[in-house]
């Protein structure tokens, strides 16, 4: 028989994460956008969209909408609000640092991650990693429209 | 059955007195009579499935995603490792004796697939290939490819699998063919009301699931008896259902049925396409290469008899073996005896599941119209969580869109959660389901707190 680590659900649903999934910030739509993106996850059904208020390469506003699994509406609402007020140069360098937290989880999350660090334990969980990342690729789409 | 025995085993008490007479049978004796009724010694079944003494999280593993996969008992197992370690060979081509008895079994278990969807035909009927998939993508294919016409019509319904639908959909576009399909209902059953709109002159094929993977069982015959009055054909996607109930394809009407071994105790890599010989007989192969063959030259070719037209290069000779032994231990158990105890099961999970305020189950609520699938979502929480937190506590569901996403768009869903059963599924294994869900209810549990805007 196979042999699995077997990580525990503390480590995939952190409080964190659970605040946010029931709690969400910046879910709406914003009056006016200066860029929108959405995203879909095809094997289970997430839906996030995100809207964008840029002004001179910086997020002035941002919100999402969406439909899903607590990981990644989670991720919607602690992404969004991790990046508000940033430029588009930390936005890009955050959205790096979370995707190498999710692909390699033995190393130590950037410090730039914030709450955002509460995912790491997503990363133990392969079939959750793309409710996790949804937002992340979602927010890189939207950036890169403006 | 009548009604009062439907009750009464559904009734708590007389399911107890059920698992007690099971439990005091003598083994060896895996299906007896009970008032009139055939009912499974479910424990003795379970003694066969070496993977249910398997415990997961520390928890012993109920297992109840049955319409993605079923478990394998050890006769099935045994008959594969039987294969290779003494008759392994090639088949249709050796003379050497080896071949002889690989050629024999393969063959054999088209005997068996013949007496077990009681085919009015012979072993021609019977085509093997990798799975439902592959049977209904060879029909699309080399029915399609040669008989329809641009405007010809396939009439399909909301609730197909993919697989009974991107095939036609690729053929349709070929052959400048449209599709229609017809509609749920309120309870989730096909509308009967647009059978005779949407069949008619133009239709060339109506594709159905005999039983959806999500909803419940279609009226194969009364679509079969009105596509064939317009000389239309019937396909029947059959994974969800053959593995359930007594198949009789004259009982159906259909002129195709494809299936899947997997499913109904069988290994994975062999499916079964069952066809009218004469259509087989009409029909262009849908791959070329090694068995399909009679004459080749460098330049054409003429085909090997039917069923072997459709069976190019070395099959899965094991796999087929394999589900000639599941075959045989279903028909050892009574498919009669398999469907009254997955539709017990089913009656009481409907009836504890629909217990649960906030828990919407998906399809019709009688059991007698569902082969044991019930799919469901629970408050507002994602069914990827519900099947997450499940999984801690041993029990196997899937969540997802179950490959039918214009079904989720129908429902208004983005998913739901769903438990599947099999024979060897038990009344407590429907609690331990329902626990884990409350649990799993509880974890997620939305606070009345209002939503904070901003940060």
């Amino acid at each position: 028989m196979a042999q699995f680590v077997e990580p525990d659900l503390d480590d995939l649903y952190r409080d964190l994460i659970l605040d946010h999934y029931r709690h969400p910030r910046n879910k709406g739509s914003l009056a006016e956008a200066t860029a929108r993106s959405e995203g879909y996850n095809p094997l289970c059904g997430d839906e996030i969209e995100i809207e964008l208020l840029m002004d001179d390469g910086v997020i002035e506003d941002i919100a999402f909408r969406g439909r899903g699994c607590s990981i990644s509406q989670a991720s919607g609402s602690m992404l969004t609000a991790a990046v508000k007020g940033r430029t588009r140069a930390e936005a890009m360098r955050l959205i790096e640092a979370f995707k190498r937290m999710m692909t390699d989880p033995g190393a130590e999350p950037a410090e730039e991650l914030g709450d955002l660090e509460a995912f790491q334990g997503v990363a133990k969980f392969p079939v959750r990693v793309k409710c996790a990342t949804l937002a992340t690729h979602v927010l890189e789409n939207g950036l890169g429209k403006d | 059955m009548s009604p009062q025995i439907i009750s009464l085993i559904f009734g708590g008490a007389a399911r107890e007195r059920c698992e007690a007479l099971a439990a005091q049978k003598g083994a060896g004796l895996k299906a007896c009579s009970y008032e009139g009724l055939a009912m499974l010694d479910v424990e003795a079944v379970r003694q066969d499935f070496p993977i249910l003494e398997r415990r997961v999280h520390g928890k012993p593993l109920v297992y109840l995603d049955n319409a993605a996969t079923s478990q394998k008992p050890r006769q099935v197992i045994d008959a594969l490792v039987r294969y290779y370690e003494t008759y392994n060979a090639n088949i249709h081509r050796g003379l050497h004796t080896l071949a002889e008895e690989a050629t024999d079994a393969y063959e054999a278990v088209r005997e068996k697939v013949v007496r077990f969807v009681r085919s009015p035909y012979g072993s021609e009927s019977v085509v093997f290939v990798r799975n439902t998939t592959e049977a209904i993508n060879l029909v699309a294919n080399a029915w399609g490819r040669r008989f329809l016409q641009p405007d010809d019509e396939i009439v399909l319904s909301v609730m197909e699998h993919h697989s009974n639908l991107i095939p036609w959909q690729l053929i349709a576009r070929e052959r400048g063919a449209r599709l229609r399909f017809i509609d749920i209902d309120e309870q989730g059953c096909l509308r009967r009301d647009q059978f005779r709109d949407l069949i008619g002159p133009k239709t060339k094929m109506v594709a159905l699931a005999h039983a959806s993977n999500v909803l419940g069982i279609n009226p194969i015959a009364e679509v079969a008896a009105l596509a064939h009055r317009q000389g239309a054909l019937m396909l029947v996607d059959g994974a969800q259902s053959v593995p359930h109930v007594p198949t009789d394809v004259a009982a159906l009407g259909c002129d195709f049925l494809a299936f899947s071994g997997h499913k109904m105790c069988g290994p994975t890599g062999v499916g079964v396409l069952w066809a009218r010989p004469e259509l087989l007989e009409a029909m262009d192969p849908f791959l070329g290469g090694g068995s399909m063959i009679s004459r080749v030259t460098l330049e054409a070719s003429t085909w090997n008899e039917v069923p072997h037209k459709f069976e190019a290069g070395t099959p899965n000779i094991a796999e087929v073996i394999g589900l000639g032994a599941a075959i045989d231990y279903l028909e050892g158990l009574g498919m009669e005896n398999v469907r009254v105890h997955e539709k017990a099961l089913t009656a009481y999970a409907l009836e504890r599941l629909g217990a649960l305020r906030e828990l919407t189950i998906y399809g019709p609520l009688d059991a007698e119209q569902r082969v044991g699938v019930v799919s469901f979502n629970y408050a507002d929480v994602h069914p990827h969580d519900l099947a997450q937190v499940l999984d801690q506590y041993g029990v196997a569901i899937r969540a997802g869109h179950h490959c039918t996403q214009p079904l989720m768009r129908r429902l208004d869903v983005v998913a739901t959660a769903r438990a599947s059963f099999y024979l060897y599924n038990t009344f407590a294994e429907v609690d331990v389901l329902v626990e884990a869900l409350v649990e799993a209810k509880r974890f997620f549990a939305l606070e009345e707190a209002p939503v904070i805007q901003g940060d």
